[in-house]
């Protein structure tokens, strides 16, 4: 079985700061994460792998050269292959156009039996690219889920409600988006991180010509959102005591 | 200008750091004050390929990088001095293997201490032979084609816990330096009781105990390295462990200390104000910061020279000197700034005041590297 695991690296808004003088977030310095719902995705996948050796892990990002960092952390958990999809066409990509060119990479691919992936990033949080990537694949999905398993080429999942959970199935090969109430992501093994940088790491790297997508789908200027840049003001705290003064460590 | 780490560095530094938040600090305190050895933790620990860091690729290793070994006890120190103490002086004694041992021990015991779970202990030290360590009276009289072993080891780390020892033993008493032996010694060996279970002010997850050895039979193809040559080994395993035992775990609690000061210097209100404020705890936390920071490029420097093939005997002994009094005045200080809340045992910072002690102690103690260091200069 061969599943294909949707990464994106984000900005780990756990360690954000704020500019004290203009009440804003600064971006720059903070450090980059797997996404945490893909980690559940990429841990779903190798827990299926532990059952069964033969299932093939390739993991897949659309992602500026740094995202490097997220596929060989994702090759040092386990995952068998990495294919990083990098080009300038695809810069300022909105979820559309982001579904648009994971399909192409997943239709080169060919023949995989299932893809998974989180339920949304913490950066964009729409949640959209995986169920339209299910919908330009023509694959059935099933988002939110919370438990799964495969069985004679189907998959069968609880779909998380507010108040409960659907019991879903699904013929192979489908799209699942997973949240963290799937599973416990394991850590890295030391061995794989020397493996997922060497020689024999099964890392790719795909263009826009590489996965021949329709170029006047994808990057800024045919993404139907443009980025937004919402600024964030924080305002301090004030108090009415005469004597208090604010510390600038609160 | 920061030290400069390779990807795969970068990435073991990620996955230790997260080691150590997920597993280890959760039950650090348990630990310390059931005086429990985590059996579990250091499963993980040969899980994941913490364990196999450094060691050769042919026993299942992830090939030589001295700077990795260093990373993954730091970080591991910074949350629970215990474990760091037990996987790297585990770590120690089993280069001491790869280094000396002939290809037939590498064979039958090397990827078991890598991989496959089993610790391995190294015993020197006896009740009248600490700093004097040529003191021993553990002797080896050779039968046929094996010594006896008799005699008492104390302070043993890992005894009870271990799969395997290296003893050192009188196999030529007049000789004195020259006349010791270290043999391997399977902990299922005949006439070899693990005694007395020490109980300790710090790193009390760590085990630690005496060895009783009566007539104890070593076949000769155990002996590790030469007859004879015992003591050379036990030197040449100090000058790793002297950096990548002490030096990196009094770096990563010190560290750790330093930051739990740092926290607590900022929530903590008194007059109005976070203490932090006060220019009286800034001077301690920048002396504190100063301090870790020397250690740290001290550290890493020597291990890059380690890495390189470099010689580094008296440097190993500045860093063990240096990292384990700046531990020792970290952790102090920081304890001093939590004022009262510091004393309690709700807060991690008593327990690392008392972790911190031993590494000026063990490895050789401070006295003796300043003595090694002094030789080395006049």
């Amino acid at each position: 079985m061969k599943i294909v695991v949707c990464i994106k690296q984000v900005p780990n808004t756990d360690k954000v700061r704020i500019n004290e003088a203009t009440g804003t977030l600064i971006r720059e310095g903070v450090p980059s994460i797997i996404n945490p719902d893909d980690m559940n995705a990429l841990e779903a996948a190798l827990a299926l792998k532990d059952q069964d050796a033969n299932v093939h892990v390739a993991v897949i990002t659309m992602g500026i050269p740094q995202a490097e960092d997220a596929l060989r952390e994702a090759l040092a958990m386990g995952a068998d292959e990495a294919i990083h999809l990098t080009d300038r066409a695809f810069a300022g990509s909105d979820t559309w156009a982001t579904a648009t060119v994971l399909a192409a990479a997943l239709r080169k691919i060919g023949d995989y039996d299932l893809v998974i992936c989180g339920r949304q990033a913490i950066d964009g949080d729409t949640a959209q690219v995986g169920p339209e990537l299910a919908e330009f694949l023509g694959l059935p999905q099933i988002t939110y889920v919370r438990e799964l398993s495969v069985e004679n080429n189907r998959v069968r999942a609880k779909r998380a409600v507010e108040t409960g959970y659907f019991e879903m199935e699904a013929p192979l090969p489908a799209l699942l988006t997973v949240i963290k109430d799937l599973n416990k992501p394991r850590m890295m093994d030391i061995r794989l991180i020397y493996k997922a940088y060497s020689d024999q790491a099964d890392y790719k790297f795909w263009t826009a010509q590489d996965i021949g997508v329709d170029l006047t789908q994808i990057g800024v200027s045919n993404s139907p959102i443009p980025p937004v840049i919402f600024e964030t003001w924080i305002f301090p705290p004030r108090s009415f005591s005469i004597k208090a003064p604010i510390s600038r460590f609160t | 200008m920061d030290i400069k780490l390779t990807k795969q560095q970068k990435m073991v530094k990620l996955a230790a750091e997260r080691f150590a938040q997920e597993v280890c600090a959760p039950v650090a305190a348990e630990i310390d004050r059931e005086h429990r050895f985590p059996r579990e933790t250091v499963d993980l620990l040969y899980k994941y390929g913490f364990v196999a860091t450094g060691f050769p690729e042919e026993y299942g290793g992830t090939g030589y990088d001295r700077i990795a070994q260093v990373i993954v006890v730091e970080e591991i120190a910074k949350v629970c001095a215990a474990t760091s103490s037990i996987l790297s002086i585990h770590q120690s004694t089993a280069m001491c293997i790869n280094n000396f041992g002939t290809k037939e021990q590498k064979d039958k015991y090397l990827r078991d201490l890598i991989t496959g779970g089993v610790l391995v202990a190294f015993a020197l030290t006896e009740p009248n032979a600490g700093s004097d360590a040529s003191n021993i009276q553990t002797v080896a009289l050779e039968d046929g084609d094996s010594y006896l072993l008799t005699g008492t080891k104390c302070f043993t780390s890992g005894a009870g816990v271990a799969g395997l020892y290296v003893i050192l033993a009188l196999t030529d008493p007049r000789q004195k330096t020259r006349g010791i032996t270290a043999f391997l010694v399977p902990a299922d060996t005949e006439g070899f009781k693990v005694g007395k279970i020490e109980e300790k002010m710090g790193i009390c997850g760590a085990q630690t105990g005496e060895l009783i050895l009566e007539n104890v039979r070593v076949p000769r193809e155990n002996i590790l390295g030469k007859l004879n040559g015992g003591f050379k080994l036990a030197l040449a395993g100090i000058d790793v462990s002297r950096v990548t035992v002490i030096g990196a775990q009094s770096l990563g609690i010190a560290e750790g200390a330093l930051q739990l000061a740092v926290d607590y210097a900022k929530k903590r209100v008194q007059f109005g104000l976070p203490i932090a404020e006060q220019q009286g705890l800034q001077w301690y936390l920048a002396e504190m910061a100063t301090r870790v920071e020397a250690t740290r490029w001290m550290v890493y420097c020597v291990a890059q020279m380690m890495q390189d093939g470099e010689k580094y005997s008296k440097n190993a002994a500045m860093v063990k000197l240096f990292s384990s009094e700046t531990a020792r005045f970290v952790t102090e200080r920081a304890l001093q700034i939590h004022g009262g809340y510091g004393f309690m045992k709700d807060y991690p910072i008593e327990r690392m005041y008392r972790d911190a002690k031993i590494t000026e102690i063990y490895e050789g103690t401070n006295e003796i590297q300043k003595t090694v260091i002094a030789r080395s200069i006049l």
